[in-house]
């Protein structure tokens, strides 16, 4: 079996096997991530030219899905790899340094983490602290970087900085930094809830005497309307959506159970499931409505930076994370005690802890705040089929 | 009405402007210079505010307010709009 579902289930297989590891130990998913490089999936976006496959946000989605409801920590790494990898692929086509770089992603599968959060701003990923001090054709970074997944087993990093040292903390680019470019000192250790194995630690990051040839020629502004925004928002709705697949899974299994026990009886769980299955259909219609209107788009820069587009996505994200927590909770509570024990098949703790993060990454008030500013212009709610 | 002096006085308002707007080119890519998605909705309501127009959903998108020229030119279909 060589299709796209059929490399992604050998994957998501291994990912399964070591979850409950990578979470008790607050892990790397390295066996996950391996499987992910031998199904040559990390190169998956990447056009056909550079010896990538040219895959849509729509088929990634898919295995962000699939993998979440194996690990929810590989399934992550795996959405933030391709949601870096969008932004290059959308935005590094004018920089040969930069199609060079999508090359080597795709033949050596080079796995890519992401530096936005800094002490001090936090998730405000327009605006950073630190600047980029050019000399020359070379440029230094420092960053105290609060949070950088996986920073200690990726490639390399993309991060945000200031334009200059006196540039505006909006006026930002977005820099290439191989992991043989900077130093990293770690500065803040990832002890949580969930989501423990994305080793989101804090780091120190240096870089010295980088080629500025690896500063991306668009200003960040665009690069977050054109790329990330869309991408970060579909990619980590479509991991969320997996988790919570895996448990209304666990909870419809948990019912069919009771049912042949019962024969003839429709067990009082079973109503509770239709509930759930009627949210997760919900959610999974939320998903698939957002992926069809930004495929639909074909990467028309005016759509996808519209303000309705952008209200758009915003919503997408508020709406599935609350839903995932929502579905997985009342999972548990149809599956009851086997569910809040460890061991058991029907366990969902790892799961509900993993979604706990939904709602926090990038904080549903603060993207809640920046909907209300869009509202203030949009006129109205549009057509029903289209936008 | 000078409307391009009127543009450029409400983009001075605008904190990624503020002290430049005259110094921008017709042309000028306004996102090249910090634009912000926020920063454009500001823009907007200043530019519906000073002109008494509202921009139809139509118009909310980045290629109207990509340069000075573009605002203009957006500004203009509105106002004459307004007064058929
Ligand atoms: C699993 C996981 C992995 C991550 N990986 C990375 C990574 O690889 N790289 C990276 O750079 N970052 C990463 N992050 C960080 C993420 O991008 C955000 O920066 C982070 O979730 C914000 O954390 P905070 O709650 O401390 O932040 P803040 O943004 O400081 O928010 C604090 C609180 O204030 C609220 N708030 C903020 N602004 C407003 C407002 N205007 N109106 C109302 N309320 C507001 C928020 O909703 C939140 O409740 C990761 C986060 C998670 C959960």
């Amino acid at each position: 079996m060589t299709t796209l579902a059929a490399r992604a289930d050998r994957a998501a297989a291994v990912a399964a096997c070591h979850a409950d590891a990578v979470d008790r130990e607050g892990r790397f998913p390295a066996e996950a991530v391996a499987a992910l490089k031998a199904e040559r999936l990390l190169g998956l976006q990447i056009p056909g030219q550079f010896g990538g496959e040219g895959a849509g946000l729509s088929q990634i989605a898919e295995v962000c899905s699939t993998l979440g409801q194996a690990c929810s920590a590989a399934a992550m790494v795996f959405a933030m790899h391709h949601i870096k990898v969008s932004s290059l692929v959308t935005h590094g086509l004018d920089s040969a340094w930069h199609c060079r770089l999508m090359e080597r992603i795709a033949r050596e599968q080079l796995l890519v983490a992401s530096s936005t959060t800094e002490a001090g701003i936090g998730g405000d990923l327009r605006n950073s602290l630190c600047a980029v001090e050019t000399s020359g054709e070379v440029f230094a970074l420092g960053k105290d970087a609060s949070v950088i997944s996986y920073g200690a087993q990726a490639d390399l990093i993309l991060a945000t900085a200031r334009r200059h040292p006196e540039a505006a903390t909006s006026d930002q680019v977005l820099v290439a930094l191989m992991a043989d470019q900077i130093s990293l000192v770690r500065t803040g250790d990832w002890d949580t809830l969930g989501m423990r194995g994305t080793c989101s630690d804090g780091f120190r990051l240096e870089a010295r005497d980088v080629p500025v040839e690896q500063i991306l020629p668009k200003p960040f502004a665009e690069i977050a309307a054109q790329s990330m925004l869309a991408s970060s928002h579909l990619l980590w709705s479509s991991v969320w959506y997996g988790i919570a697949s895996y448990a209304v899974d666990r909870a419809r299994a948990f019912v069919q159970a009771e049912a042949r026990r019962r024969p003839g009886q429709v067990p009082p769980t079973a109503l509770r499931l239709a509930e759930v299955s009627n949210a997760h259909q919900a959610m999974r219609g939320t998903i698939v409505a957002a992926l069809r209107r930004f495929e639909d788009a074909h990467g028309d820069a005016d759509t996808i930076g519209s303000l309705g587009f952008c209200v758009m996505l915003n919503n997408l994200k508020v709406t599935v994370s609350d839903m995932a927590v929502d579905i997985v909770r009342r999972a548990l509570s149809i599956v009851g005690l086997a569910g809040y024990k460890n061991d058991t098949p029907f366990s969902l703790g790892r799961p509900l802890r993993d979604v706990l993060s939904a709602p926090l990454m990038i904080g549903n008030d603060r993207i809640l705040a920046n909907t209300a500013k869009l509202l203030l212009v949009q006129k109205s709610s549009g057509q029903l089929m289209s936008a | 009405m000078d409307i391009t002096q009127d543009i450029r006085e409400v983009l001075g308002s605008n904190e990624a402007f503020a002290g430049k707007a005259d110094r921008l080119s017709e042309d000028d890519s306004l996102f090249d210079m910090g634009l912000d998605s926020f920063g454009s909705v500001q823009l907007m309501l200043a530019l519906e505010e000073r002109f008494d127009v509202e921009f139809p959903d139509s118009l909310l998108n980045r290629k109207s307010f990509a340069t000075i020229r573009a605002i203009r030119e957006a500004v203009s279909t509105l106002i004459c709009r307004d007064a058929a």
